[in-house]
């Protein structure tokens, strides 16, 4: 049994059982689909994360951000003043990670592609898109870029789903979807 | 052989044991076991603190307890065990003498001082980093310095495994063949572990070095790539093991052989050659990865390690069913389950540790590990409703199905409390399963995990989840009870026996411990040609609900924002 060495010392010898064989053969074709499914997702499917990414430093993304609010702030909310940005479509717009809020908030409009760029200025972030649930990584020094299109409209909440520290749940941001 | 006074044979099962094993197996275990009585209530508390009306913990005691819950378990608990099970695998299975048994006491010595070093530094409070300790935010020194000696302990332990199968091989303790299947699965995960442990070393040795100020930047997603080659690797430790202890309760339940060798041993080396890839899980949404990078990883080149797990997931039932068959349960196509022992902890715990590691473990782990569809379940509460499945589903109570057995055979006492012993795997299994699927449900509706306060008091901006989620957190909590009260029976349960059992003595008690094997070949049972078909059938329901599964989580990716 499997406790003591093989019954049959050249066991590689002995034929396989057929029920075995039927399922090896199966679960490799399974194996095989689910291989596939994500290339293809790649050319036909509309969700797929895009490898775009930058080098960068707290300094240079922190201006970046900063420009794009400077240029494109429309009001501001809450009483921290978070002012709320509405870019043209198409654009690069910006969101910023830091303890512990998501700077600024967005406002787009439905149907229209946007560039999103994604960074943390001091410790790792979880960007996490509410009630969507899309789920994406934010790393200080990495920018990431990615295409959003915004499939319906309404208020939607970012908030922090990495661990960054005692404040980490009141980490949470807003994108406006007009 | 070495000296004869060095080895005692158990009267019950006719295994040699050489004492020196003997104790460094008793040791290792029973310091998994503290672990994991730590673990389990601090699992408890975790739990009744995400639970929203309950929600006992302040923030900061949540996540430092939930920094140790993490080590104390997933590490701890599980790395210790492992130990034991790599003595038992090698020394005694093979009738060895153990290798280098002060070596053995070293690691043991090191894994002691790095565990208690870590928690300490946990307890202290300025290490409340999570298991993962993310850069740049940086836990005390002594922290990483615990488990950097921690490691260096169970690498010692995985040498002496190997030294200890050479000394059999050279001094024909187990004959001409080859090693026995278990041994063979246990060698599988040594050799993982050792991959495992030099990546954790290669990260975690400048991480302390970064915290005490020899070196001025850690990259926090090199960080990420090397962490999780120890980290997620370090999951696949315990698969190997506890698939390995499957196959060796099988045995010793129903002296069951497997259907084969060659594919059973085939699908071990699977392991060997494409578990480390699984790393890549952790890091789908990251940036400044290459799609390509995460396709080849993240399915462990073409999901072949899937394949491999698929395949035990037939041949442990199968080999089981074979031999109830050969006893005579051989009507229709399901009396051999029906028939077995149900009432016996350790065949209890390993059937319910292949339904929920398949079911749930495995099947949520294929499909978060997708690389488009891990971005609607990437850190939330889904992920650790899928790796309790694995490791406290599949993983402990395996580990505890074997232990039940252990306790007779290893410290020679009866167990306790025979009657609690029939219902605690189910209590244990049933309250963990339920917390999985709950969790998983949360976390499909975006409810992230290592999270304080889903309510979010005190944020500038509010939002409101569904009321389902409140519901499953709720569940979720209920679920810990009865999970915690099930794995507090089995502390009791084995404290209690290996103290205040009664005595087994010298003698062979009246109940058999282990099985005789069955005669091996599968000519004459089964249906029309067919030796396993309830096994196949249960595999095809398995292969089923994979499929349904994996593409309604498609279609739920679908509907989402369009992203490129
Ligand atoms: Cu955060």
């Amino acid at each position: 049994m499997a406790l003591t060495p093989p019954a049959e010392r050249l066991w590689w010898k002995e034929p396989i059982e057929a029920v075995e064989l039927f399922w090896v053969a199966i679960a490799l074709v399974w194996a095989i689909v689910m291989f596939i499914m994500m290339p293809y997702w790649h050319v036909y499917g509309k969700q797929n994360l895009s490898s775009e990414a930058y080098r960068t430093t707290p300094e240079m993304y922190t201006q970046k951000v900063q420009a794009m609010v400077d240029k494109y702030t429309i009001r501001t909310e809450t009483a921290r003043n978070m002012p709320v940005v509405r870019a043209p479509a198409g654009a690069d717009i910006y969101m910023l990670a830091r303890l512990w809020e998501w700077y600024p908030a967005l406002e787009l409009e439905k149907g229209q592609t946007y560039r999103l760029h994604l960074s943390s200025v001091d410790w790792q972030h979880g960007f996490s898109l509410q009630p969507e649930n899309i789920n994406v990584q934010v790393i200080p020094g990495y920018e990431m870029v990615m295409k959003i299109t915004p499939n319906k409209s309404g208020e939607f909440s970012v908030i922090c789903n990495e661990y960054c520290g005692i404040g980490h749940h009141t980490m949470i941001g807003k994108i406006y979807v007009k | 052989m070495a000296n004869t006074a060095e080895f005692r044979t158990c009267p019950d099962t006719g295994l040699l044991f050489h004492k020196p094993a003997e104790t460094l197996m008793k040791l290792n275990a029973v310091a998994g076991i503290v672990f994991l009585a730590l673990g389990g209530v601090l699992g408890l508390l975790m739990g009744l603190t995400r639970w929203p009306t309950v929600h006992l913990l302040q923030a900061d005691s949540f996540y430092m307890l939930l920094t140790a819950h993490g080590l104390s378990v997933l590490i701890f608990w599980i790395i210790f065990f492992e130990i034991a099970v790599l003595y038992f695998t090698s020394s005694t299975l093979l009738r060895s003498r153990l290798a280098t048994p002060r070596w053995a006491w070293l690691g043991f010595a090191l894994m002691v001082v790095g565990s208690i070093t870590t928690m300490v530094s946990i307890f202290q409070g300025r290490s409340s980093v999570m298991m993962t300790s993310y850069v740049p935010m940086s836990a005390e020194p002594h922290f990483y310095l615990g488990l950097i000696l921690f490691a260096v302990g169970a690498l010692i332990g995985c040498f002496v495994f190997l030294g200890t199968l050479v000394i059999a091989r050279a001094e024909r303790t187990y004959g001409e063949g080859s090693i026995p299947l278990v041994t063979f699965g246990a060698l599988t995960a040594c050799i993982i572990a050792i991959f495992t442990i030099a990546s954790g070393a290669i990260i975690l040795i400048p991480t302390f070095l970064w915290k005490i100020g020899y070196i001025n930047h850690i990259d926090p997603l090199m960080y990420r790539i090397l962490w999780w080659g120890m980290g997620h690797s370090s999951q696949q430790i315990n698969v190997s093991a506890h698939i390995a202890v499957w196959y060796a309760v099988m045995g010793v339940v129903f002296g069951a052989r497997p259907l084969s060798e060659k594919v059973s041993r085939s699908a071990f080396l699977l392991y060997i050659l494409f578990l480390q890839l699984a790393s890549a899980h952790h890091l789908l949404v990251d940036p400044g990865i290459g799609t390509e990078w995460k396709i080849f990883n993240t399915s462990y080149a073409m999901y072949l390690a899937v394949l491999a797990s698929m395949i035990h997931g037939l041949t442990v039932p199968g080999a089981m069913e074979a031999a109830q068959r050969k006893r005579g349960f051989n009507k229709g196509l399901f009396e051999w389950l029906r028939k077995a022992p149900w009432g016996n902890p350790s065949f209890a715990g390993v059937f319910l540790s292949i339904l929920i590691f398949g079911f749930l473990g495995g099947i949520s782990g294929v499909v978060m590990g997708t690389e488009q569809i891990n971005l609607i379940i990437h850190n939330t509460l889904y992920v650790p409703g899928h790796f309790h499945a694995t490791v406290v589903g599949g993983t402990t109570l395996a580990f505890m199905a074997l232990t039940y057995w252990l306790v007779p055979v290893l410290f020679r006492r009866e167990i306790i409390f025979p009657s609690l012993s029939k219902f605690q795997p189910y209590l244990f299994g049933i309250g963990m399963a339920g917390f999985c699927l709950f969790m998983m449900g949360a976390g499909t509706l975006g409810v992230p995990r290592r999270h304080w306060d889903i309510s979010f008091s005190g944020a500038i901006f509010g939002h409101q989840f569904p009321e389902t989620a409140y519901l499953l957190l709720g569940l979720t909590g209920i679920s810990v009870i009865l999970a915690v009260i099930g794995g507090g029976l089995f502390i009791l349960q084995i404290v209690g026996s290996v103290f205040f059992g009664k005595r087994r003595g010298e003698t062979r008690g009246p109940v058999p411990l282990i099985a005789e094997p069955v005669a091996p070949g599968l000519h004459g049972i089964g249906i029309g040609g067919i030796s396993v078909p309830g096994t196949l059938v249960l595999a095809l329901v398995f292969l089923t609900a994979f499929i349904l599964y994996y593409f309604v989580n498609w279609k739920y990716l679908s509907q989402v924002w369009g992203l490129g």
